[in-house]
């Protein structure tokens, strides 16, 4: 075979891995409950899908090569894995299933189940979002510990007891009743906006964990709405990130340099995304209730009509805010509450909202320095304001805020 | 828990410290304030440049004095930091924040009072 069809036979198991990652993970594990195993066994039949495709062909159905090779990887695995009495149980459910798969490729997306356990309350909330990044699409443990500002070792070992605690300590695979759905849905949503990871781009406070996942959140985001169309904070949480999505050109200059939202070249916005993010927010307002995400979604929808009527109204993201904080009272909503109550009603009431948050809180939290310095500047307090400059401007990651708000503060 | 932020730095930023002008002093002035806001600064001190330090090993038994730093690579060790924080995971945010972070590399690292105990007593 020729060195291009090879490097396109490569391109195919890529492919085939990134789509069908999860699913295969999902469906190994759902009857085991062994995450670990299922993604060993599963990047077993990857490697031999390495070696043999290329020389073979591609096989017609490759997720089902996948997963019938990496069925046989798993029970070689447990087999060896020598606790005979334990996984004798397991070996029976493995060759039962067996005869089920190899009567048909299609098998049943239990996506949905490994999402709500890698949110799953007995999990510590730290681990829900390195979970789903790397059971469900396969990302390795050292681009997450880099994210997540964790050394590789450690993210590699937490990750590990995560899947022990899930193997071990009766966490079930399966989509919650209806009473506790709204709360386990929302631990599943937070996560993969943390891996999303951008607070609010207004006023140079990007400063979450996990930025460079931008693409892997709406990945699942998509993933979630494909297995739970109807839920309409699924829809608002995917408009949100598409919202901020669409500005990523409009953020930074041709140096390099931050560009605060309301700077922002508003004919740099990705109009496809724009739309693709209203069209998810319609529908869900359609469904009635209202909820978190969708109304973050809302006042990222206000700020894209800029594009359009070439001016933000600080008014109507106000009255949104004021229904977010009632039902999600964050440092993060309060301090955009701030900010937009600032914009619309002067900077002195904006700094009365500000007042209201309490200051231990907010010690280590960069956006309410940077919208204190800026509110303080805008109302001539320039000593004030110099103090909370410095404090947003030490707590910046990110060398562009930085600089930014070092110009600002002048 | 003590903390060292090991702050490496290049020779152009070496070069540029005593400027007054540039974004660079503000840009530690402002670190150094909200490290010690927070409550976590315990300590530390910016290093002389890596030509006025001199590096002693002994190598076979045999006293070596070589002048100049112990590592010749780009970056060298420019300063340091000692944080009191509850955890290395703590310690990592405050190492991002660093303005050598972007600019150079910041070493985190534990410090170990108990070998100080045993030297001083």
């Amino acid at each position: 075979m020729s060195g291009g069809g090879q490097e396109s036979t490569h391109r195919t198991i890529e492919r085939v891995a990134r789509e069908s990652y999860g699913r295969l993970v999902a469906y190994l594990s759902s009857h085991t409950r062994d995450v670990a195993s299922a993604e060993d066994a599963l990047s077993n039949a990857l490697v031999a899908a390495l070696t043999t495709w290329p020389r073979d062909g591609v096989p017609q159905s490759p997720e089902a090569w996948l997963l019938t090779t990496a069925r046989h990887s798993l029970i070689d695995l447990v087999r060896h894995q020598q606790v005979a009495a334990a996984s004798e149980p397991t070996l029976v459910l493995l060759r039962e299933e067996r005869k089920e798969v190899t009567l048909s490729p299609e098998f049943p997306d239990e996506r949905l189940k490994l999402l709500f356990v890698c949110a799953h309350p007995a999990i510590d909330s730290a681990m829900h979002t390195p979970l789903m990044l790397q059971t469900v699409l396969g990302l390795d443990a050292v681009r997450i510990a880099h994210a997540f500002l964790i050394s590789p070792t450690t993210m590699g070992q937490r990750l590990v007891r995560a899947k022990t605690k899930i193997r071990k300590g009766g966490i079930q695979f399966e989509v919650p009743q209806e009473r506790e759905l709204p709360q386990r849905l929302d631990a599943v949503l937070e996560a993969i906006y943390a891996a999303f990871g951008i607070g609010w781009d207004d006023m140079g406070g990007i400063d979450q964990p996990g930025r460079e996942l931008a693409e892997e959140a709406i990945w699942l985001g998509r993933v979630l709405l494909h297995l739970m169309p109807r839920e309409a904070e699924v829809r608002g949480l995917l408009a949100l990130m598409l919202h901020c999505e669409a500005r990523r050109r409009a953020r930074r200059g041709p140096d390099g340099s931050y560009i605060p939202l309301a700077e922002q070249d508003s004919q740099l916005w990705s109009v496809a995304l724009i739309e693709e993010a209203e069209r998810h927010l319609s529908e869900a307002a359609s469904g009635g209730r209202a909820g978190r995400f969708q109304l973050e979604a809302a006042i990222q929808s206000v700020h894209a009509e800029r594009a359009r009527s070439g001016r933000t109204q600080w008014t109507a993201i106000t009255l949104f805010y004021e229904q977010l904080v009632r039902i999600s009272p964050t440092l993060g909503t309060r301090t955009g509450y701030a900010a937009a109550v600032g914009e619309a009603n002067g900077p002195q009431s904006g700094l009365v909202v500000l007042d209201g948050i309490d200051p231990a809180a907010v010690s280590a939290y960069q956006p309410y320095w940077a919208v204190r310095a800026h509110l303080l500047q805008r109302s001539g307090k320039t000593r004030e304001a110099a103090h909370a400059f410095d404090q947003a401007i030490g707590l910046a990651e990110d060398p562009a805020v930085r600089q930014f708000l070092l110009q600002k503060r002048g | 828990m003590q903390f060292a932020l090991l702050v490496y730095e290049s020779p152009e930023a070496f070069a540029i410290r005593n400027d007054e002008t540039g974004s660079y002093i503000g840009a530690w002035r402002a670190y150094y304030k909200t490290l010690v806001e927070s409550g976590v600064y315990v300590g530390g001190d910016p290093l002389e440049v890596p030509e006025t330090g001199t590096t002693v090993r002994l190598k076979e038994g045999k006293r070596g004095v070589q002048d100049g730093p112990f590592a010749d690579t780009k970056e060298q060790l420019g300063g340091f930091i000692i944080l009191e924080l509850p955890s290395v995971d703590a310690a990592l945010d405050w190492a991002a924040r660093c303005p050598a972070a972007s600019y150079g590399a910041v070493e985190v690292r534990p410090l170990a009072p108990e070998s100080k105990h045993r030297i001083t007593g």
